[in-house]
């Protein structure tokens, strides 16, 4: 079974952990789910997000600043009351240096069963990292561009069957500000080459308006900058209330 | 540029030496380096490639380098010393040997645009330098504070049309420029990203260090001309992320009697908390699209690494040399601040030769290594001091 096929589109929201306070997480958790937000991602922090933005970047200098870490998060995780899937995401350094063993036995404790970690590829994660995945049934989400070719696009599909396929909607890091300009026709086919895997698109997304876009190609979409953005100037709420 | 293939020098079809380096990057860059790396395959050997590259080596560079005997280090330490005068390049440091080299791939691929990561401000200047003789617009990153240290090289960039930007994130220094010339090829994959060192994504390490490797080919046709043998006994180089150290050490790596010594910034101390000496200092892990030895915490942040010398503070290493080192091949030692500040000023006042703070590590060392009167010892002089007088007018 696979927690991210739904019959109606859904809507992910992207938080980096730990911030505007370390213990924000598990009120913020409560908030997007209450909301109605289909899944949660969380960010786990690190010192030099090279794929991501200014915002993130700033929110995960805070971050570590409040002093968060992976011992940390797992254990508000733990305690968390909701039961909306998380899935997280970071880079590869803080969760080799935590251990990568003790990290996918941790997210099994916690069920958390999807991970993206944007700096492994799929041929490092077939190479190094695909079998303790599989031995703590933790399953990896990989990252398309529109760039992608056919052949890996299905190649990824086939591997995330359990997670979903996360479209970047353009060549740019998170919260860019380019105006979302999707090619519907080619999302539309890259859409048919996941075949039953669902599709996501993130990197971008701001608005209604944005989200209904994405909703016409695939089956969800991904906001984290404008989120966090929302958050830092107290209006998180307003905003939710914004997408919907 | 006859390139040996080596189990030190070659990584593995993922850009592997060993267990270190990789390509970690995010499938937004991916098209891009696999583009590189096949088009790199395809040229390299080409002979219009090579005729290219080795004639702008020489009549536009000044290669080959010389390899000068100095006397007074050699009766001091009672031994032959020799340095390879990488500081009489043009632009003053090895960094244009690959600046070159790849703002050719540049061309050859159709780039228009160039983006580039500078410490010192030499990597900086050489491809400026580059980029207006192929007439490429050129984009260097920069960290706000290496921009106040190394004011000369950031005028010398501007003057050659390149568009310095600072980096203001982080410790607003190498690191940190890296991050954001990373940034920005993301945001802008049509622009060549020309990289400064052995360091990032495959298949960069492998190319800087064969660009680089021109400095131990000359050494060692130099070194077979004045001693009879093209061995030396010791070759010392600094390393920062490595990329005087890769070219310097690389026709060496199969010659079991030619001890490789690398030199990394103590800074204040190894033990100050306030130095850039990776190896001994670092543990494993992923900066900047490869798997190697870095300064992080115990939940894998990195640290931000402390060095006088802006060309030397980068918390991670190249993975070849990563490598090398836990393999035993490659010695690492360590030099302070003020140890690399008086071995400056010791080549200026003995031989006139002012040498960069880089590169006045690696003279240092001669003072903290076991030396026998038998020993040819070759250090990589990367680069002058011009840019460093500011420093050294604080200190002298």
């Amino acid at each position: 079974m696979n927690v991210f096929v739904k019959k109606h589109k859904q809507l992910s929201i992207f938080t980096t952990a730990g911030y505007p306070n370390v213990e924000s997480l598990n009120d913020q958790i409560s908030v997007l789910s209450t909301q109605g937000v289909d899944f949660i991602e969380v960010g786990i922090p690190f010192s030099d997000p090279m794929a991501d933005g200014p915002m993130i970047q700033e929110t995960s200098r805070i971050a570590l600043k409040n002093g968060m870490n992976l011992e940390i998060l797992f254990e508000q995780l733990s305690m968390r009351k909701m039961n909306i899937p998380i899935v997280m995401m970071g880079y590869v350094n803080p969760v080799i240096a935590f251990g990568l063993e003790l990290f996918l036995k941790k997210c099994q404790e916690v069920k958390v069963q999807t991970v993206i970690l944007p700096d492994m590829s799929l041929e490092i994660y077939e190479r190094f990292y695909q079998s303790l995945f599989e031995k703590y049934k933790v399953y990896p989400c990989f990252l398309i561009t529109p760039k992608t070719d056919d052949e890996r696009i299905q190649r990824i599909a086939k591997l995330c069957r359990k997670s979903f396929v996360y479209l970047v909607s353009s060549n740019s890091t998170t919260g860019s500000k380019n105006d979302l300009s999707m090619d519907k026709k080619l999302f539309k086919r890259i859409k048919e080459l996941c075949s039953t895997t669902p599709l996501f698109i993130g990197f971008g997304i701001k608005t209604r308006r944005d989200v209904e876009n994405v909703y016409e190609v695939a089956d969800g979409a991904i906001i984290g900058s404008a989120f966090l953005n929302a958050i830092s100037k107290g209006t998180e709420e307003q905003f939710l209330e914004s997408l919907y | 540029m006859e390139l040996r293939t080596t189990k030190h020098t070659r990584p593995d079809e993922m850009g592997f030496y060993g267990e270190y380096g990789g390509a970690f990057v995010p499938e937004l860059l991916r098209p891009n380096i696999e583009e590189l790396e096949k088009f790199y395959l395809q040229v390299k050997d080409t002979p219009s490639f090579k005729e290219e590259y080795i004639t702008l080596l020489k009549d536009y560079v000044g290669r080959p380098t010389p390899l000068y005997y100095s006397e007074k280090l050699s009766i001091k330490h009672s031994c032959s010393i020799y340095l390879k005068r990488e500081d009489l390049n043009h632009t003053g440091a090895h960094k244009i040997n690959n600046a070159l080299g790849q703002i050719l791939l540049a061309k050859k691929m159709g780039k228009t645009t160039v983006v580039a990561e500078t410490g010192a401000g030499q990597h900086g200047v050489a491809t400026a330098t580059a980029s207006a003789l192929m007439n490429l617009k050129c984009i260097v990153y920069m960290g706000e504070i290496d921009i106040e240290r190394q004011a000369p090289n950031v005028q010398r960039m501007k003057f050659l049309g390149a568009e310095v930007i600072p980096a203001k994130s982080g410790s607003k220094t190498l690191k940190d420029a890296t991050n954001e010339a990373i940034r920005y090829w993301i945001n802008h994959p049509d622009a060549y990203y020309l990289i400064g060192s052995v360091v990032g994504p495959h298949p960069y390490p492998m190319i800087v260090t064969d660009f680089q490797s021109i400095i131990s080919e000359e050494m060692r046709i130099q070194l077979l001309e004045k001693t009879g043998n093209e061995l030396p006994t010791k070759v010392i180089a600094c390393v920062g992320g490595g990329s005087n150290a890769a070219g310097a050490f690389y026709h060496f790596y199969e010659e079991e009697t030619v001890e490789l010594i690398a030199v990394e910034a103590a800074g204040k101390g190894l033990k100050s908390g306030a130095s850039a000496a990776t190896s001994m200092l670092g543990s494993q892990g992923v900066i900047h699209g490869s798997m190697t030895l870095l300064m992080q915490n115990a939940h894998g942040q990195i640290i931000e690494p402390y060095s006088i010398s802006a060309g030397l503070d980068y918390p991670g290493i190249g993975p070849l040399h990563a490598h090398s080192i836990k393999e035993g091949r490659t010695k690492a030692t360590s030099v302070t601040d003020e140890e690399a500040l008086f071995a400056a000023r010791e080549l200026t006042k003995t031989e006139g030769i002012i040498p960069a703070l880089e590169s006045a590590h690696a003279l240092a060392a001669l003072d903290k290594i076991e030396l026998f009167k038998s020993d040819i010892v070759v250090v990589n002089l990367s680069g002058r001091g011009d840019k460093d007088m500011a420093t050294y007018k604080q200190y002298f």
